[in-house]
């Protein structure tokens, strides 16, 4: 092991420490590489450095007060953060959601997948060097943070739902602005595909790149895209459908590469996807309350659950022990992003260093999330 | 915790390759879980792996009851792509105690365990790479077990940087 000079390294072989400080690690991620030449030996990955002890502060504040939390660890998806929260809140309970409030859930929540993949594209495509398509994705993605800013007043940590409900009833003319959006946003899709799939220097560079078949995804435990790109149509809507997904019409894209031009492909599809949810579920939101009947002070029985949900990411699942108090006595959040990142050392073993930056942007992490 | 026995072949086929070491079989809120004794967990998992083919091994976490004996409660999470089912075991482990490792079943428990050892101070036998993964290296304590209080540790930082009283 030890080479001669004791750095336990042979003659070939270098360290090289990418981050935590680096572009293209999305955040605050370091990885050391050991490379040998061009080649990626082993990778370490170093995290932590946005640990703030979100399940510590569960443990500290009310069920109510731990919400906006939530927001804060995916942040590019806070509304899909916020709606495992909710649920899982909700399950011990025993309460769900009225209708209204379930149709609203799923058309916000799935507005902030497009608007998490839009920026997932945008910075994985500039990452690799396409930097026009940043911008158009970014122009996108206001649209929707607009729908989000007309909703709740935020645009990013929304703090949309409540336990039991939406916190707002809709805004007028919100049914016609998602609309709106939906309409103009199909062809910029297309647009997206013009600039990239047919890219040559696009294609070359993601064909191949970083592949992870479905075994070892689920030997890894990874979710979301980057299973679906390895040829496992699984996504929790579909399998365990909550907040009345069960209704609406969609499809699970699936690819069988697996590898980032697959998972690319992946993450578009999805996005079209989420247009068909979003116009079904906005033709007809039924009318009626946005909030079911809970107390007014969270209070839930003894006991504990665990409610996941599908996450832009991947599978996002909170774990909630209730001790019958106010406050969470344990509160544990199954990070997607925290799972799937475990697989970049069997993605990133024997690309060049230049793969291993398209690789960190495949897998599509956020450090808020993994760091937690 | 109002519990409904957990009937079916998954609970009957635990109960038949470990016998008594399986304590307790459940369902809360229509959610099935197992209470084991701590030896028998990583032989549940691999038998819930390669007889009932559950292959994603979820979550790994635990629970820290400073009152209870033994102290901490472990938790895994797995489910079944196949039977789309799934199902929490569970097992006391005592302060200094060391559950054996699930990595060589799952290689996505690495990380999990890790982060338990990190947090509770639980450390794994067998575990490839035993290190703190989200504090850093030279951390003392385990935050999230109960008597980690929060407020101890911001007046402990005020005092030694600031020299004054928190007023937290």
């Amino acid at each position: 092991m030890t080479g001669r000079d004791g750095t336990g390294l042979d003659g070939n072989e270098m360290v090289l420490n990418m981050g935590p400080q680096h572009p293209s690690t999305h955040g605050v991620l370091r990885i050391v590489l050991k490379l040998d030449g061009e080649r990626v030996k082993s990778t370490d990955c170093i995290i932590g450095y946005l640990h703030r002890g979100v399940e510590k502060i569960a443990e500290n504040r009310t069920y109510t007060q731990f919400a906006p939390y939530v927001d804060r660890m995916d942040y590019l998806a806070a509304v899909s953060n916020g709606l495992g929260y909710c649920l899982a809140v909700e399950k011990l309970l025993n309460a769900v959601a009225t209708p209204r409030a379930q149709a609203v859930r799923v058309i916000l929540t799935e507005l902030n997948r497009i608007a998490s993949h839009l920026l997932w594209l945008g910075t994985h495509a500039l990452d690799i060097g396409a930097i026009t398509p940043l911008f158009y994705t970014l122009r996108e993605r206001e649209a929707v943070l607009k729908i989000f800013e007309n909703y709740c007043g935020a645009r990013l940590t929304t703090h949309a739902f409540r336990i039991g409900g939406l916190q707002y009833e809709l805004y007028e003319g919100f049914e016609q602005e998602v609309e709106a959006f939906c309409g103009q946003f199909l062809p910029k899709v297309d647009e997206y595909e013009e600039l990239l799939s047919g890219n040559r220097i696009w294609r070359e560079r993601l064909r191949g790149v970083g592949i992870i078949d479905a075994e070892t995804c689920k030997r890894y435990g990874v979710t979301g895209p980057v299973l679906r790109a390895a040829g496992v149509g699984w996504d929790l809507r579909k399998a365990q459908p909550y907040s009345g997904y069960e209704q609406y019409e969609f499809a699970v894209p699936v690819r069988t590469g697996g590898d980032t031009l697959d998972r690319y492909f992946v993450r578009l599809d999805e996005m079209r996807e989420s247009v068909r949810i979003i116009r079904q579920a906005v033709a007809n939101i039924p009318a009626g309350p946005i909030m079911a009947k809970v107390p007014k002070v969270i209070k839930p029985a003894v006991g504990e659950a665990y409610v996941s949900i599908e996450a832009p990411k991947g599978e996002l699942g909170y774990f909630i022990v209730s001790d019958g108090s106010t406050q969470p006595y344990r509160l544990r959040v199954r990070p997607p992003s925290f799972v799937n990142l475990q697989a970049l050392d069997h993605m990133a073993k024997g690309a060049l260093v230049a793969d291993v930056v398209a690789i960190i942007g495949t897998i599509d992490i956020v450090l808020g999330e993994v760091d937690r | 915790m109002a519990t409904v026995p957990w009937e079916g072949p998954i609970p009957d086929l635990l109960r038949e390759r470990l016998g008594a070491l399986v304590l307790e079989t459940c369902t809360y809120l229509e959610q099935p879980f197992a209470v084991l004794t701590l030896s028998a967990m990583v032989p549940a998992l691999t038998v819930l792996r390669d007889e009932l083919g559950f292959d994603y091994l979820v979550d790994i976490t635990a629970v820290d009851y400073p009152k209870r004996t033994p102290r901490f409660e472990l938790g895994y999470v797995a489910y079944s792509y196949g039977r789309n089912e799934r199902v929490r075991l569970k097992a006391g482990v005592g302060l200094g105690e060391s559950p054996q490792s699930a990595v060589p079943l799952f290689l996505g428990a690495n990380w999990l365990e890790r982060e338990v050892l990190d947090m509770f101070g639980i450390e794994f036998a067998g575990h490839p790479d035993p290190r703190r993964i989200l504090m850093p290296e030279e951390w003392s304590g385990y935050p999230l077990r109960k008597d980690y209080g929060i407020l101890a540790m911001d007046n402990g930082w005020v005092q030694a940087n600031l020299g004054i009283e928190s007023g937290q």
